[in-house]
Parts: C-alpha cells; sequence; structure tokens
C-alpha cells in the first residue's frame, strides 16, 4: 500500500454570511495516494477551490482534518508550505517582475538555487525562455499559467495543489499543461488537481466527483466508465431544443441532456432504441439515435441527479 | 535573514518599475513646500479700511494718514452716512469701518478727549481681530504722539509695552508652518503608502501565493514596509533641502535629533496605515478610511492652528494623536534649537505610540480573507 499525499477526513467547512450559510464542504473524505495525479471534478461552486485551499494550509476546516504529506495541515503548516506547490485559480504572481524575476524571486524565498530548480523545471521553462525578459502580466493566459507552474515547482515540492488550472486556458495550452502533468508524475510529484473539465478528469490516475461540498464517488476514470449501470443513447441531428423537449415528454427518458452537438439519452428501464426512434419521429423531424459508451459526463450526470433526488 | 533582503529587493523593484511612483516621491515635498506655506499664511495685510471723515479738520487728515499709510491697511475714504457704508460690510468688501465724528478736533484740543468708532466684520476673526487692534494701536500711537509736546504728558506717567518676540523675532509665519508640512509630508507619505500596501497584494492575488511561502508573519510585514520607511526618509531630506533653498529656514538644533524623531515617529504612523491596509478589502476603500484619519490627525495635531485654542476636552484629545508630538518636537528642533531632554516627554510619547500600533498592526495581520 502506497503512502498518501493528501488525505482528508470528514471535512466541513461553512462559510458564514450568505444567508445563512450553506456548508462549501460537507463531510469530505479522500485519499490522494502519492504518485498518482488525483483530480477533484465538479461544477463551479461545488467546493473545490475551499477544498484546495484548505490543502494548501490557507484556511482551517470547521471540522475534520487534512494530512498532506504525512503532516497535520493544521498543525504544521509551516513544514507543509515547503513541500507543496500551489497554484490558486487566479494568477497571482507579480505582474510588474519580468518571468525571470518571478522564477528567481520564488527561489530565493524558498531557499533553493535557482539553477537547481531550473533543472527540475527544465521542460517548461524551455518554453517560457525566449520571452523571460518580459513582464509576467504582459503574457498570454496560458504562458501566464506555465510561469506560474514553473514558480510553484521551482521549490522541488512533493505535491502540486493544482486549482483549476487550465480555466481560461486556450485547447492546445491545455493539452500541453496536462502533458507536463504526466512528466511530473514521472519523476514523483503527486498532482492534486481540480477541473470542471469533464475531459480533462480522463487524464487523471484517480478522480473524485465533488457537487454541493460531497464526494459523490472516487475511483480511477477506467471504473467509473465501467461500473456505470445503464445504457446510453446518443441522438444527433435536428434542433437541440426540440429534440430534448421531446425526449423529456415522452416518458422514455430517464434523463436527457445536451452533450457537444449530440443529446445523450438514458433511457427508462426496458426502454428500447426502436422505442425512442418511433416516438421521436413524430416530434422532432431529422435525427439520429444510436447506442454510445458511456463517458464520464454521463457518469457524473447519473450520480449528481442521484444525490439531488436523494437530498 | 537572507531571504528579508530578497524580499526588500522585490519591493524596490515594485517601486522603481511604477512609473508614477518615483516622480511622485520627489514631486509631492517640493510642490507642496512650494505652495502650502504661502496657501497656510496668517500674516493679516491688506486689510480693507472705509474712513468716514465728518470731521475734516487737520488733526482727523492726521489720524486718517496714518492709518493708510499703513502697511496693514488698504484704506479708502467714504462721504455716504454709516448705515450706507455698513452694507459694505454686509457684503464682504470692507472689513473696518472708521468713522470720524465731527468735533473730533475740537475735543482733542479742548478737553484732551475725543472718541472714534470702528466697526469690524469678524466673520473671519483672526483678520477681524488683528485688523482691530492693529488699527487701536494705531490710534494709541496717534494720540501719544500728540500728547507728546504737552507739558501735561510729560508729567503723566506712561507704561509702554514692548514685545520681544522670542525665537521668531519677525513673526514670520513661514518659520513656524514649513517645519510643520514637512511633518506632514511624511505622514502623508509614509501613511497613505502603507495603506495601501498589503492591500493591493491582496487587490492582486499575490498575497495568495506569498501565504504559501515559508515566510514569517512579521518579516513579510518588516519588507513592505522598509520601503516605505526609506522613502519617508527621503521625502524628509528633500523637504528639509528644499525649505533650506526657497525659505533660508535650517534647524537651530541638530539634525540627527531630527532624523531620530523622524525615523521613530514613521514606524508609528506606518503601523497605523498598516492596520487600515489590513483591514481594508480594497484600494479604494484604504483610501477613504485614511483620508478620514489623516485629516482629524493633522487638523489637532497643531499644524495650522494652536493646540492651546483648542477647547479643553479637544485638547485632552490631542494626546492621544502621535502627529500632535512630532510637529512640537520638530518645531522645537527647528525654531528654538531644542535638544534631545528637551523633548524626552515627546519622545518617548512617539515611541509608545510606535510599540502599541506595531503590536497591534502584526496581530490584525491576516494569513487569509476568509
Amino acid at each position: 500500500m502506497k503512502s498518501s499525499a493528501a488525505k482528508v477526513c470528514n471535512l466541513r467547512k461553512v462559510y458564514a454570511g450568505n444567508g445563512g450559510g450553506t456548508a462549501a464542504l460537507d463531510g469530505v473524505s479522500f485519499d490522494a495516494e502519492e504518485g498518482e495525479i488525483f483530480g477533484l471534478i465538479g461544477p463551479d461552486g461545488a467546493g473545490k477551490t475551499t477544498l484546495m485551499r484548505i490543502a494548501a494550509t490557507l484556511i482551517l476546516p470547521d471540522s475534520g482534518t487534512a494530512e498532506i504529506c504525512g503532516f497535520d495541515a493544521a498543525r504544521d503548516c509551516r513544514r507543509i508550505r515547503q513541500i507543496i506547490g500551489y497554484m490558486p485559480g487566479k494568477f497571482s504572481l507579480y505582474q510588474d517582475l519580468t518571468i525571470e524575476e518571478n522564477i528567481a524571486f520564488f527561489a530565493k524565498v524558498f531557499g533553493v538555487r535557482k539553477e537547481d530548480g531550473i533543472e527540475y523545471i527544465e521542460e517548461i521553462y524551455r518554453r517560457l525562455e525566449p520571452f523571460k525578459k518580459r513582464l509576467a502580466g504582459r503574457l498570454s493566459g496560458g504562458m501566464k499559467q506555465k510561469l506560474a507552474l514553473c514558480c510553484a515547482l521551482i521549490h522541488r515540492p512533493k505535491l502540486l495543489v493544482l486549482d483549476e488550472p487550465t480555466t481560461g486556458v486556450d485547447p492546445v495550452s491545455r493539452q500541453e499543461f496536462w502533458d507536463i502533468l504526466q512528466n511530473m508524475k514521472k519523476i514523483g510529484i503527486s498532482v492534486l488537481v481540480s477541473t470542471p473539465y469533464m475531459d480533462e478528469a480522463a487524464r487523471c490516475d484517480r478522480i473524485a466527483f465533488i457537487s454541493s461540498g460531497k464526494i459523490l464517488k472516487t475511483d480511477s476514470p477506467q471504473n467509473i466508465v465501467a461500473a456505470f449501470p445503464k445504457k446510453i443513447f446518443r441522438a444527433s441531428g435536428g434542433k437541440m431544443f426540440e429534440l430534448l423537449k421531446a425526449l423529456r415528454g415522452s416518458g422514455l427518458a430517464e434523463s436527457a441532456y445536451s452533450f457537444g452537438d449530440s443529446c445523450h439519452i438514458v433511457p427508462k428501464c426496458g426502454a428500447r432504441i426502436e422505442d425512442l426512434k418511433k416516438c421521436l419521429q413524430f416530434s422532432a423531424g431529422n435525427f439520429s439515435v444510436a447506442e454510445a459508451p458511456a463517458t464520464l459526463e454521463d457518469c457524473f450526470m447519473e450520480l449528481n441527479s442521484g444525490e439531488r433526488n436523494r437530498s | 535573514m537572507i531571504r528579508f533582503f530578497y524580499l526588500i529587493e522585490k519591493e524596490f523593484k515594485h517601486i522603481f518599475r511604477d512609473k508614477f511612483m518615483p516622480k511622485l516621491i520627489f514631486a509631492v515635498p517640493i510642490i507642496q513646500l512650494l505652495i502650502l506655506p504661502f496657501a497656510a499664511n496668517f500674516d493679516v495685510k491688506n486689510i480693507n479700511l472705509k474712513i468716514i471723515d465728518r470731521d475734516n479738520s487737520a488733526l482727523s487728515a492726521r489720524l486718517a494718514g496714518k492709518l493708510s499709510a499703513s502697511e496693514y491697511f488698504a484704506a479708502s475714504y467714504g462721504k455716504d452716512s454709516y448705515e450706507k457704508e455698513f452694507s459694505g460690510i454686509e457684503n464682504g468688501t470692507i472689513d473696518i469701518i472708521l468713522e470720524i465724528p465731527k468735533g473730533f478736533e475740537k475735543g482733542l484740543v479742548v478737553s484732551k478727549n475725543s472718541q472714534v468708532l470702528i466697526s469690524v466684520n469678524a466673520i473671519n476673526g483672526i483678520k477681524g481681530g488683528l485688523g482691530a487692534s492693529y488699527a487701536g494701536s494705531i490710534i494709541n500711537d496717534f494720540s501719544s504722539g500728540l500728547f507728546a509736546d504737552s507739558a501735561a504728558a510729560q508729567n503723566s506717567k506712561k507704561i509702554e509695552i514692548l514685545s520681544d518676540y522670542r525665537f521668531n523675532p519677525y513673526l514670520n509665519s513661514k518659520a513656524f508652518i514649513v517645519p510643520a508640512i514637512l511633518v506632514f509630508l511624511i505622514s502623508l507619505m509614509g501613511g497613505i503608502l502603507s495603506a495601501l500596501n498589503i492591500v493591493s497584494e491582496k487587490e492582486l492575488g499575490t498575497m495568495e501565493q506569498m501565504n504559501v511561502a515559508p515566510v514569517s508573519k512579521t518579516m513579510f510585514i518588516a519588507s513592505k514596509m522598509f520601503p516605505v520607511w526609506i522613502i519617508g526618509m527621503a521625502v524628509l531630506t528633500i523637504g528639509m533641502a528644499v525649505s533650506y533653498a526657497v525659505y533660508g529656514l535650517f534647524p537651530k538644533g541638530s539634525f540627527l535629533l531630527i532624523y531620530l524623531f523622524a525615523a521613530v515617529y514613521l514606524t508609528a504612523f506606518m503601523a497605523f496605515g498598516l492596520i487600515i491596509s489590513n483591514i481594508s478589502s480594497s484600494a479604494q476603500q484604504a483610501i477613504l478610511a485614511f483620508l478620514f484619519f489623516i485629516m482629524i490627525f493633522l487638523l489637532m495635531s497643531g499644524i495650522f492652528t494652536p493646540l492651546s485654542s483648542m477647547p479643553n476636552w479637544a485638547q485632552k484629545i490631542t494626546l492621544l494623536n502621535p502627529v500632535r508630538y512630532i510637529v512640537e518636537a520638530v518645531r522645537a528642533i527647528y525654531l528654538k534649537g531644542a535638544g534631545f531632554s528637551d523633548l524626552r516627554a515627546q519622545f518617548f510619547a512617539i515611541c509608545a505610540f510606535s510599540a502599541i500600533l506595531n503590536t497591534y498592526a502584526v496581530a490584525s495581520f491576516k494569513r487569509s480573507s476568509s
């Protein structure tokens, strides 16, 4: 059994104010193992940032414990700060310093030689090097994010805590960013990352779905997809709005939601693809229906609606 | 400790990379010292005096001439009735009316006694009060000059008051106001830069990154404050140079003592700015809060108006104002040449403010915004 990089147990956090305060975290537990990319997947407002900030020792939970690389987040915050690299969701480096100066500054503050650190981040830094004299405030979104990653890595942390690192970043840079994270894993850095994007979830080793401050499920993406209990039909063509209306009115679908340019249907027990086709012929014109493999998004929607029905 | 040096290096980069800031540091003391001493001028000159001479005699003309020759008054002669001229006071074009009644000369010659009427517009209390007393002393002078010739006057015993103005013999109000403006300058620069200091890191989000860095609270605050302190001392130096170059003012006491006072005072006032910075969540809030407090601090410090003319309760409040002590000290060093032993009370008061405010500033600094 591997030791854990981030282990949280029954975390609760309620922010005061805002109408009596709904819980941002409502009994969250998970265990991210050393050397894996652990993804926290959930919509905006699910409590991801709160959880990340607790892991980064920036706030204390109301109850529950967080253990980062074996240290208690409440008591040993100083030690934890030396061994984690934290990248907040909002770009938070000095915009009036250059790339080079930002990296040098964080190296010095953490007490490492810049040269040692540079080796560690070489792959990323190579892409930034042509612009090293440019002020951080004048960089594009993708470059800012790479610079932030450099600064978070410069002191050779054991665990990277990344709060929505790819929000507002173009698709190519996002791909690149995840390639970099895969490489981090190779040199033995554990990664705790939060994201609202399902396509990124698939690139994690293990993920935890989070919604309204509760963890819905924790497992590897493959296992989660494999465990999806129902069939999925995919309908495409025609007008999305009418399609969804017809499906929801038909009584055949347990749920139906748009999925890119098509729509996914979770059929009710016993409903066959022919029934669906027949029903839709009358109402929504030209389209095709076929069975499709379940995706992580289907799993999340299913888990989330189950949770909502219960509460 | 080496980290502290890096943090300060970073702060100076912020300051000098800012296009506006270095200019501000030089321009503010120079401009303020060039403008404010003239604006905050308490010398009363050009008092509008209307002379209504009903006597039209040689003596009345002599009195009127004596008054209009004074540099304090801008005199003009009125021919209308007193009531009509009085409307000038009502609409603010006349400050003082002097009416010399009919029979003025006759009264003086026959009974050695006569009267004139002085009406003063006291909307501006200082101008009115000083104007009336200037006019009064000129008239006294006139009357004693009259009787100087007569034998009766030689016999009568007279008490003459001769004033000797210590420390500022020519009653130059600039000598009084310029040292205070030096204090005003370092308070303004030190206070406002500290008030913006922490809150700007909060606004930019960089606070978040610094919070996870292994830098202690005290070290972080000290690194943010140290450059402001340097700027404050630089502003003081520039200010003293300007006051020598422009007004020829040079401290009678020791330069080092001024620096010593300023050095400790800055730590106290910067801690005050820092407290505002800690409790504000935006730069806008910080600026508004700072403006509110600095108005009270400055107006209740004796910079512009003497503390002794404030009501008793207000004087008690000024005991809680750190600016009061430094103004007293800097003025005493500049004008009287006071030494440390004369200003011990002020020095310890400022030290106490610094200790209390700094302790509270560090305590009120929170790592996270929530």
